[in-house]
């Protein structure tokens, strides 16, 4: 069960602070056990760095099973990394050959700024959802559960949508780091259930126009995004979200 | 080693029958009229379940509210884990289920030790959360016909569980943090991502504010409020290794303790049968593996000790499905720490299986032969997938690999009926408080719990105290805020200078691995008084030979972690000390010395048919006893049984 353990060269972003230009620093990690997320190899950097004195690498994690979206990195090039379908934390070393050198970054977006390592700011995302991501509906307006009947079929394609873990991989893949596939999960899923109808004009435009102002670039249709999603949402929802943009503008105009 | 206070502790619960008593009470609280309430601020600890839901509702409310978490959204809170479901009581299904039946449930698998009339109306509530959530757009599976879909869960006889394919939690929380958002953007929340807690502000004997660490910065911020709300989740990580998230800590309500808030029933911690099993010591947490499992697996070891076939060579007669044996009636589904017992005492006589010896199986060999793999693939798809991610193995061919693992933590801060705390304007909701679940929590009701307590309880018993208590402003330079700033201070100083050799995480395992060893699963008098001697030691080291690099004006995890951790170590004693003190065994807490002849838990209900409620007075000190009697009028004690 055991396995070889990996000898790694690790190149690593460094950046003190926002304000700090950065640069790749390498490390030297043997003993890697196979069966180790790639996270717990970083701990173990980090155990090693802290021993010769130096300062450890910071990076965002918490969940480590792959549902809170807080965990990022661009492993080789690749946001969350080789493996489809998988957050960072639940990629394991057995994924990677001993010898292997390994290039880990931060997510890279203007809309995303560092805050030091490869710890970065996603607020902008919270921003996207205050601008119309929710169903108005005070707590105890409520009626029964029941009351509002949703067939099987479009629960399921909500739900797909709903499946979103907030990590921002989408924009990082993407050439133009854009937002789309966040911005269309949300969007997708309340345009589809009754509870999303009322507001289905004002939410779009107001996510769409909240996205362009925190920078975000323009969608050109390469799917980037959806290749790297940790929830795989498909990109089909990009083309739910402007259909309802479209819809909206034509509307409100 | 504790001293008891003489007088018992009020829950102010009101009188008259349980099924009016909640209704009753909203009638005679005092309301804070409509226009003042935007004068009122409250600070939010926590945008978990409970945290969202308190800020949405309040800000709705009108009131001004600032809800704080320390990731960098509060989108990421670890109810967002939350896998298998949550309960209510529609009975939708038809099934028999009834608010009785749910509160007569929670009370029983609490093993009689919680509060009768919280869990009464949390019953009560369940059913108005699924409303509320549906009309969020909360996606709950649903049947063809477009109706709401129900499971059974955790042994329940009947199907109360909603669920969101294998991420309920995700799904409940992102209506909670989207409901929040609106309210930021109408103006009535302000979020404070990336903060810590670090002090609670105390202003003649009421809570009115807090200070939090800036973490991307370092400063040190003070915020004052009205009222304080705490929702910052469970402890479970005093065990180091748990199925909680990283970030998860009992700092916030370990200073609100140490300003004075009791801490309840600290002993009563949760221990999960169905997780992932350790793999090696680089092990950072454990996964747990939803228990809607053990509806079609089944579960078993080799009947001979030692046995180191593989499974597959192991024929039908050789094997051991004890849980089957042990329990013909409830079988695989008996609850979690029954579940968890059993496990143990199979893998500590040695029938263990896996490199380890420290695992069972959980085999569904058998379900796929009757319903197809399709079947099962549909059921728990992701679970078998994420499993195969971590172990490398596929449980559609050989059994998974499984063991207990900490989970959830039924103690918590004390609070009486209004979810108040003993330090007036405290309040703590959700897994942070002790209230509803006893000695044991069934599956799907925590997360019942956190809404209940952020929708439905806090808009109604905040208001009364707004509207009754006397709250002159308090300022920044008010002495108070400045004494809990400077403590907060020096403590962080403190941990940078000690500029040892060790590092935090190696504490926090070490830590860890006491209170696993002797205040795990299995507890006894002579481990526990090791365990405290050994924590005591082993918090003398961490003050004398932590290193923290870095500094503290900076993003600085391990300083984060280090805080932490210097928490974990003060209260890891009281968890102890309430573990020596309760002499018997219930639901989570199993003292060896009180056990039937066949193993099963014994309670002593003479003696401590009672809420143990602690008052700290200094690190090494002897704590306070506070005893809240329990009185059981609607659900008499029996023996818990699922023989
Ligand atoms: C893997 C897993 C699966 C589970 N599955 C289920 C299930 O199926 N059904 C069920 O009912 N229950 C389940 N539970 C239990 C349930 O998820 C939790 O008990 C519940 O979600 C806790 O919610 P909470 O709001 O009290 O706290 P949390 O969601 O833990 O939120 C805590 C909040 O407090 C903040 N915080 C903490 N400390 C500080 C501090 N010092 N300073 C500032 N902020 C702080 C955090 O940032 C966070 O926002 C599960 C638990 C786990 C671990
Ligand atoms: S740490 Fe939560 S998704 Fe990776």
């Amino acid at each position: 069960m055991s396995g070889e353990h990996l000898s790694l060269t690790l190149r690593v972003w460094r950046q003190d602070g926002p304000e700090d230009p950065g640069r790749f620093e390498t490390y030297q990690l043997d003993n890697v056990n196979p069966h180790m997320s790639f996270l717990e190899m970083l701990d173990v950097l980090n155990e090693q760095l802290i021993e010769s004195g130096d300062e450890p690498v910071e990076f965002d994690h918490d969940c480590r099973e792959g549902i809170c979206g807080m965990c990022s990195l661009m492993i080789n090039g690749q946001a969350h990394g080789p493996d489809r379908a998988t957050t960072t934390c639940q990629l394991h070393m057995r994924r990677f050959r001993s010898g292997d050198t390994i290039t880990i970054e931060p997510w890279r977006a203007s809309a995303f700024p560092v805050v030091r390592d490869l710890v970065v700011d996603r607020s902008a995302f919270d921003r996207i959802i205050q601008a119309g991501g929710y169903v108005s509906v005070n707590t105890g307006n409520a009626p029964d559960g029941n009351a509002i009947p949703v067939p099987g079929t479009v629960q399921e394609t909500a739900m797909d949508a709903a499946a979103c873990i907030g990590c921002g991989a989408c924009v990082a893949a993407c050439k133009n780091a854009s937002a789309m596939l966040f911005v269309s999960a949300k969007v997708s899923q309340l345009a589809m259930l009754p509870q999303g109808q009322a507001e289905r004009t004002r939410r779009v435009l107001g996510m769409v126009t909240q996205m362009d102002e925190e920078g975000f670039g323009a969608c050109t249709n390469t799917s980037e995004c959806e290749a790297a999603c940790p929830a795989e949402i498909s990109v089909s929802h990009i083309a739910r979200l402007n259909r309802e943009y479209v819809r909206a503008a034509l509307t409100a105009g | 080693m504790a001293r008891v206070a003489s007088e018992p502790l009020n829950s102010r619960v009101p009188d008259g029958p349980i099924e009016q008593l909640w209704d009753r009470h909203r009638f005679n609280m005092k309301l804070v009229n409509p226009a003042n309430k935007r004068k009122f601020r409250i600070i939010v600890v926590g945008t978990g379940l409970a945290g969202g839901a308190a800020a949405a509702s309040l800000g709705e409310l009108g009131y001004h509210v600032q809800a704080f978490c320390f990731q960098d959204s509060p989108r990421r809170a670890h109810s967002i884990a939350a896998q298998g479901g949550i309960n209510a009581a529609k009975n939708y299904p038809n099934d028999g289920d009834s608010i009785w039946r749910l509160f007569y449930d929670t009370v029983k698998g609490g093993d009689y030790r919680a509060r009768e009339a919280n869990v009464y109306r949390l019953a009560q509530i369940s059913n108005h959360i699924i409303d509320q959530c549906v009309a969020q757009g909360v996606p709950f599976a649903r049947e063809y016909g477009g109706t709401l879909a129900n499971r059974s869960f955790g042994g329940a006889q009947v199907s109360r569980t909603f669920y969101c394919r294998g991420q309920t939690g995700q799904q409940l929380l992102l209506g909670a943090y989207q409901a929040m958002m609106r309210q930021v953007q109408q103006g009535r929340v302000e979020v404070f991502a990336r903060r810590e807690m670090l002090e609670l502000i105390v202003v003649d004997g009421l809570a009115r504010g807090i200070v939090v660490r800036n973490m991307r910065t370092g400063q040190l911020e003070t915020h004052t409020a009205d009222a304080v709300v705490l929702c910052t989740g469970g402890y479970g990580n005093v065990f180091y290794l748990s199925t909680n998230a990283k970030g998860c800590n009992v700092t916030a309500a370990w200073r609100c303790c140490r300003r004075g808030a009791y801490f309840a029933n600290p002993c009563y911690t949760q221990i999960h049968p169905t997780c992932i099993p350790v793999s090696g010591d680089y092990q950072s947490k454990l996964t747990l593996m939803s228990e809607s499992l053990r509806n079609d697996g089944r579960v078993w070891v080799p009947k001979k000790a030692g046995d180191t076939r593989p499974p597959s060579e192991i024929p039908e007669d050789e094997r051991d499905y004890y849980l089957e044996r042990r329990y013909p009636s409830f079988g695989n589904l008996v609850p979690r720490d029954v579940a968890s017992r059993a496990a143990k005492e199979r893998c500590d006589a040695g029938y263990g299986v896996g490199e380890t010896r420290l695992a069972v199986y959980l085999d569904f060999q058998d379900a796929i032969a009757r319903d197809g793999v399709e079947t099962i693939r549909r059921k728990y798809g992701n679970l078998f997938h994420m499993y195969q991610k971590i172990t490398a193995e596929n449980p559609y061919e050989v059994p998974m690999r499984i063991y207990p693992a900490v989970h959830y933590t039924m103690g918590g801060l004390w609070v009486d009926y209004n979810l108040m705390s003993t330090v007036p304007g405290l309040f703590v909701l959700g897994e942070a408080n002790f209230s509803d679940h006893g000695a044991n929590r069934l599956g799907a009701s925590a997360l019942m719990q956190g809404l209940s307590d952020g929708y439905f309880v806090i808009p109604y018993t905040i208001g009364d105290h707004l509207a009754t208590a006397s709250l002159p402003p308090v300022s920044e330079d008010h002495p108070a805020c400045q004494e809990a700033v400077q403590a907060a201070e020096e403590r962080l100083s403190r941990l940078m200078s000690v500029s040892g050799k060790r590092s935090v995480d190696s504490f926090h395992r070490a830590l860890g691995q006491i209170m696993w060893d002797r205040c795990g699963m299995a507890r006894n008098r002579s481990g526990l008084e090791t365990a405290i001697s050994e924590i005591r030691d082993l918090r003398e080291q961490f003050w004398k030979d932590v290193r923290v690099p870095g500094s503290a004006g900076t993003l600085n995890q391990s300083l984060e972690k280090a805080g932490r951790v210097a928490d974990f170590l003060e209260f890891a004693e009281l968890l102890a000390i309430d573990a020596l003190e309760r002499e018997e065994s219930c639901g989570g807490h199993f003292r060896e010395e009180h056990q039937t002849e066949d193993g099963e838990a014994r309670r002593n209900d003479e003696q401590f048919m009672h809420v143990a409620a602690w008052e700290f007075h200094g690190v090494g000190e002897e704590p306070t006893l506070h005893k809240e009697p329990l009185n059981f009028q609607y659900v008499p004690p029996t023996t818990r049984s699922y023989k």
